[in-house]
């Protein structure tokens, strides 16, 4: 049998589209986690990076974290934690917000740090706040790399939130694991699409925010 | 400005005990090479950079008395690529400041609207973006913008130094036409000294190490620099630039040269001169030629010299005449009115002798050629038949 009969065979079988191992069920539960950690990463990265990327300080520090934050393996940090606190939601959010965050940092710094100085000194010149300039000036014209740092995240997240089912959550990582551990191999590829859909979605959703969000002035159509 | 300096943390000085009183409603000129501290002087005025020692005073009160964001409002701000907000449009980039000072949308707009047709823009570029629009087009809306909350003072930071000259010529030009009709407080940076020259009413010359070299209106700067520093700065050809501050209105013009189209045998027989002037039937000019050449009734207009470019007495400076002549094939200006009809020629020699009288007349030489009082036709001689 090829792959492709394996996915044929996943998606047409009715018993997998109800029920708590549902398809269905498994998509919004591996969206839940995706959101979560994105969410929490968004809210550490984000304004740090907006911050150290405005007084163009910290850059050294914003450096250093991302570096370290790559260095620590997922897998390795959700076995620690999970041993460390137990079975729940927290091993599985840390090494995902772990993971999110350097690249919402690091973009976020650097967009902000690329913005053409000149019309911030002109805003500043005519008596803008600090923050106005930030929030007005610098981050409309960065929004681009900012998006680009959040989907790069969004995707990494998406694909390695598949984790959680090894500490005994849901998601479509439960079709990979327990395939796998029943040998089971149309529900392992039929998983793994998901997977590699999801993604494609996430990429699609980060189009469409591009679209919706950034001037036509800084995309130059 | 009182004895000002800004020195900063590694010991360097950028401005060095400056003193300066800048004239209301006029436009003074920051002039001086690369590092010279005239940007940083300019940033002071708006607190961009904190003075180290002394005092800027405004209208009396100290400028450090007032809350930052007050003073840099009440002061417009040009920098030269334009600072535009790239993502927004090119009313809402003018609407800036109103917007910030609480005027409302649709007030800010009219206002925004109203100041791209003051610079000279077409109202249908305000839905565009800044990469929309030309480099110059651009500085006009940097213009705008530090126009829009009508701020008594203007600070300019060299606004035209990143155009190409027909286009910074142009901008130059509306620069005073816009001075005219609002009569600003204008602190203009630049390091091209015949834009301080043109610009300024009052023009004042640094040099590195943020000292003040000179402070004089331009015709003055040109007549008596202050010392081999600012007569360097100033190039080679200032007797020639100075000329700019001279009317051409006294030149004696002489019709003697000029003979129509139509002219006659004796006409053309008349005056001893090797060139004449051919005009035609309406007194236009159309080119030199030896009387020789000429055939009464029947003159070739393809046989002509060219005639150059001529100037308008009364409106043009000088130097502008001078210009002239030395470009004429046959070293005579041609002097026009403002219709374009011959007024009269004049020679080399007698631009050099009115020069002389000029430098002469007491080395005062501050009236603007622009003011000159229109020609008072003593010397101006009518074209005759």
């Amino acid at each position: 049998m090829n792959v492709l009969s394996f996915v044929n065979a996943f998606f047409s079988d009715s018993a997998h589209w109800h029920g708590y191992d549902g398809i269905p069920q498994r998509l919004l539960e591996h969206v839940q986690y995706t959101l979560m950690a994105l969410g929490l990463a968004a809210a550490i990265g984000l304004p740090l990076g907006l911050l150290t990327g405005h007084t163009g300080r910290g850059g050294n520090a914003v450096a250093f974290v991302a570096t370290a934050a790559r260095a620590l393996p997922s897998f390795g940090l959700l076995v620690l934690i999970a041993v460390v606190v137990g079975i729940g939601l927290l091993p599985v959010m840390v090494p995902l917000v772990v993971l999110a965050v350097p690249p919402i940092l690091v973009t976020t710094y650097e967009a902000v740090r690329s913005v053409d100085p000149s019309p911030v000194d002109a805003a500043r010149g005519m008596g803008m706040h600090e923050t106005s300039i930030l929030l007005r000036v610098e981050l409309p014209v960065a929004l681009p790399l900012v998006l680009s740092g959040l989907r790069s995240a969004a995707i990494q997240v998406v694909s390695t939130a598949t984790i959680a089912a090894y500490v005994s959550l849901g998601g479509i990582g439960r079709y990979i694991i327990d395939g796998l551990y029943q040998r089971d191999y149309e529900k392992v590829v039929g998983g793994a699409t998901l997977v590699a859909l999801l993604a494609l979605v996430t990429l699609a959703v980060f189009w469409a925010a591009e679209r919706l969000a950034v001037s036509p002035g800084v995309r130059r159509r | 400005m009182e004895s000002v300096t800004k020195r900063y943390p590694d010991g360097t000085v950028a401005v060095d005990r400056l003193s300066l009183e800048i004239p209301d409603r006029s436009i003074t000129v920051l002039v001086g090479p690369s590092g010279c501290g005239k940007t940083t002087t300019l940033r002071m005025i708006n607190r961009m950079v904190e003075p180290t020692e002394g005092t800027i005073l405004l209208d009396g009160a100290d400028l450090q008395r007032q809350p930052v964001t007050t003073l840099r409002r009440s002061m417009g701000y040009v920098i030269q690529n334009a600072g535009l907000f790239q993502h927004r449009t090119i009313i809402d980039n003018i609407a800036t400041v109103p917007r910030m000072i609480g005027w409302g949308k649709q007030k800010s707009r009219e206002r925004a609207a109203e100041l791209m047709e003051r610079v000279g823009l077409d109202a249908s570029l305000g839905k565009r973006y800044p990469y929309q629009l030309s480099g110059g087009q651009q500085q006009r809306v940097g213009v705008a913008r530090a126009l829009a909350a009508d701020p008594p003072v203007l600070l300019m930071d060299e606004p035209f130094s990143a155009v190409d000259p027909v286009v910074r010529k142009g901008l130059q030009d509306e620069l005073l036409r816009i001075q005219e009709e609002l009569g600003k407080t204008i602190v203009f940076v630049t390091h091209d000294i015949d834009e301080a020259i043109k610009l300024g009413t009052m023009v004042a010359v640094m040099r590195t190490g943020g000292r003040l070299a000179q402070f004089a209106p331009p015709a003055e700067l040109l007549s008596n620099p202050a010392d081999d520093f600012v007569e360097d700065f100033l190039g080679a050809d200032r007797g020639i630039r100075r000329l700019s501050f001279f009317p051409s209105a006294g030149l004696e013009l002489t019709s003697d040269r000029v003979v129509g189209v139509d002219a006659t045998a004796e006409q053309l027989a008349a005056p001893d001169a090797p060139h004449l002037l051919v005009t035609d039937a309406e007194g236009r000019p159309l080119g030199w030629a030896e009387p020789r050449a000429l055939t009464a009734g029947d003159i070739a207009v393809e046989g002509l010299l060219s005639y150059g470019r001529p100037f308008v007495p009364g409106t043009d400076s000088l130097r502008a005449a001078l210009d002239c002549a030395v470009l004429s094939p046959t070293g005579w200006a041609v002097a026009v009115d403002a219709d374009g009809r011959v007024a009269g020629v004049v020679s080399q020699q007698t631009i050099g002798e009115a020069i002389r009288t000029a430098h002469g007349a007491g080395d005062t030489g501050d009236a603007q050629a622009g003011d000159a009082p229109q020609a008072e036709s003593a010397g101006v001689t009518k074209v005759g038949p």
